[in-house]
């Protein structure tokens, strides 16, 4: 099925919940409303001329302005994609979970989650999985300032030609010292 | 098989451990750590726990010009660089709507199905290895280094190759490489032979593999298994067929998919030979490749200045270790805004909790050998 004919299956079932096809980008999307976003995928993996049983990528994307979870579905019965989007406010960064339609979605849930600071309500296991657990913030947010040291580790290093100029500071010095023993010696 | 019950219900005091395994340990392929809830041998909960080797490749993606990025892609997967390499380039590409000339596509269907037998070549030595099967590994590695050899010859790299770039490749091929290659493949048909002679058909090898850690069809789909993991489950499901890219809608090739041929189809002994026919395959896929190579460029016309405009793309590529996905967020400047890298081994991890319940140990290490989990592409 094409893009279109999906986006106007999934409209049939839910109505005016399911806007027109957005095609500014390269890839056709469907931007869904937040809170309906679990019912919706549950339908398009059910529906039987959908079939979308396959979650491809689950990710989140900081717009600047807003947080959005982006759906990249799979049918591996009738060979045809979909893209879903939802958008959240970054004071309030709440998804609906759905890992009840895709168990794959789980751990890239907790990902967008441990990166993003996007919560899945609903979801068996929120921890984070790829940063340790004591972690503060949320890395692949715009907005994220990276603190000098975590744990008594620096997160900087001087420079790189900064320290060969030093160096070479070093050896010219070294040479001078020599020269003046080599001229005391005689 | 003999029935295995998870408790010693003879002896209700019997007292549940946890155990660590990894993050280092010689089954763990690279640094991972799986938490092991156990009453002697018989595993009531494993949970994988990763993170070890997050270098934030995806927030690096954000901060480099859209060319910069190839080399850090090799590192997402290095055992498979090439088709990382490649996704991230066809994004950019389709992004900025630059046309790869075809001599460009055929080279990196080339080299791409070079990397994926010596990656597949790797991974079955060491999976021989970790259940107890020693000999195999030396014959395995021996043929990669044959490949690697070939890859040097051909990018100047042995692992992080930096071949395909926006638009096209870096190398043409070198004088007499195509021949060196067919040699080398018509001496691999023997090996290939030879290596199912040596483990595939081995008696002990079967035991240890057959009927261990079945995943059945609607589990691997459910939980996004990818590749030859997803094929051995039987679901039919290739990027390069189903989704077509670069060179591959010209030339023919079949997909194996698990049959189950020594116990249920899915357990580990499919995932092992669903890649010994992928070799097969590839093997295959780079003869046509070769014998039909167009003349041309292999670098296509760029624009002066890599800005895409505002727009966001997901490329599928089928890699060693299934569906690569890259999603790239433009927003006009030239950098993206976002890098999103999708990976096999990432889901394949994710179902091994669910497996846990009721294994041994000692196929739990089978098991993650037969994912073919690879730690940096876990966690970028």
């Amino acid at each position: 099925m094409e893009p279109q004919a999906i986006r106007d299956r999934l409209s049939e079932e839910f109505g005016e919940i399911i806007p027109e096809l957005d095609e500014s980008g390269k890839d056709p999307c469907i931007v869904v409303e937040t809170s309906r976003i679990t019912e919706v995928c549950r339908f398009a993996r059910d529906a039987e001329e959908l079939g979308l049983d396959y979650l491809s990528n689950l990710t989140a994307v900081d717009t600047g302005d807003a947080l959005g979870v982006v759906y990249h579905l799979y049918s591996i019965r009738h060979r045809h994609t979909l893209v879903l989007k939802v958008s959240v406010p970054r004071e309030k960064p709440e998804v609906p979970t759905v890992e009840g339609v895709w168990p794959a979605a789980n751990w890239m849930e907790r990902e967008a989650w441990d990166l993003m600071g996007i919560t899945f309500d609903g979801h068996s296991d929120m921890r984070r999985i790829l940063l340790p657990e004591d972690w503060e913030g949320h890395p692949l947010r715009k907005d994220f300032k990276e603190k000098p040291d975590y744990k008594g580790i620096e997160t900087t290093r001087p420079d790189m030609l900064q320290q060969f100029g030093q160096l070479d500071k070093l050896e010219a010095k070294e040479a001078e010292g020599k020269e003046a023993a080599e001229q005391s010696d005689d | 098989m003999t029935e295995i019950t998870v408790r010693d219900t003879a002896n209700p005091d019997a007292e549940e451990m946890v155990l660590y395994m990894g993050p280092h340990h010689p089954s763990t392929h690279g640094v991972l750590n799986f938490m092991v809830e156990t009453d002697g041998e018989v595993m009531s909960r494993c949970v994988p726990q990763v993170g070890y080797l997050h270098r934030g490749i995806e927030k690096i993606g954000e901060a480099t010009p859209y060319p910069g990025f190839i080399p850090y892609t090799d590192r997402i997967d290095y055992l498979a660089a090439m088709f990382c390499n490649q996704g991230y380039a066809m994004t950019v590409e389709k992004l900025l709507d630059i046309e790869v000339p075809q001599r460009a596509e055929y080279l990196r269907v080339i080299s791409g199905e070079l990397n994926r037998i010596a990656n597949h070549l790797l991974t079955l030595g060491v999976f021989a290895m970790d259940i107890g099967a020693i000999t195999p590994f030396p014959y395995t590695l021996r043929e990669r280094e044959t490949i690697n050899d070939l890859l040097e010859e051909l990018c100047g790299a042995r692992l992080t190759y930096n071949y395909s770039r926006i638009g096209g490749v870096t190398h043409d091929l070198p004088a007499g490489w195509g021949d060196k290659v067919l040699e080398f493949l018509d001496h691999f048909d023997l090996i290939l032979e030879e290596f199912n002679r040596l483990i595939t058909g081995n008696e002990i090898f079967i035991r240890r593999c057959a009927d261990v850690a079945v995943i059945t069809t609607e589990d691997a789909i459910a939980y996004g298994l990818a590749g030859p993991n997803l094929r051995s489950s039987g679901v039919d499901f290739d990027v390069r067929r189903d989704i077509p890219y670069s060179a591959y809608p010209e030339f023919d090739f079949e997909i194996p998919l698990g049959e189950g041929i020594e116990g249920t189809v899915g357990d580990c002994y499919d995932r092992f030979v669903v890649r010994i026919e992928e070799m097969r395959q590839s093997g295959s896929l780079v003869r046509q490749a070769l014998a039909s190579l167009p003349e041309g460029e292999i670098v296509g016309e760029l624009p002066r200045r890599l800005r895409p405009d505002a727009a966001d793309v997901y490329i599928r590529v089928e890699s060693v270790r299934g569906e690569m996905g890259f999603y790239v967020v433009s927003d006009g400047s030239d950098t993206p805004t976002r890098v999103r890298t999708k990976t096999g081994s990432f889901t394949a991890m994710g179902i091994i909790e669910k497996l846990s319940p009721g294994l041994m140990i000692a196929d739990l290490v089978a098991l993650i050998a037969s994912l073919d989990v690879v730690a940096p592409e876990v966690d970028r």
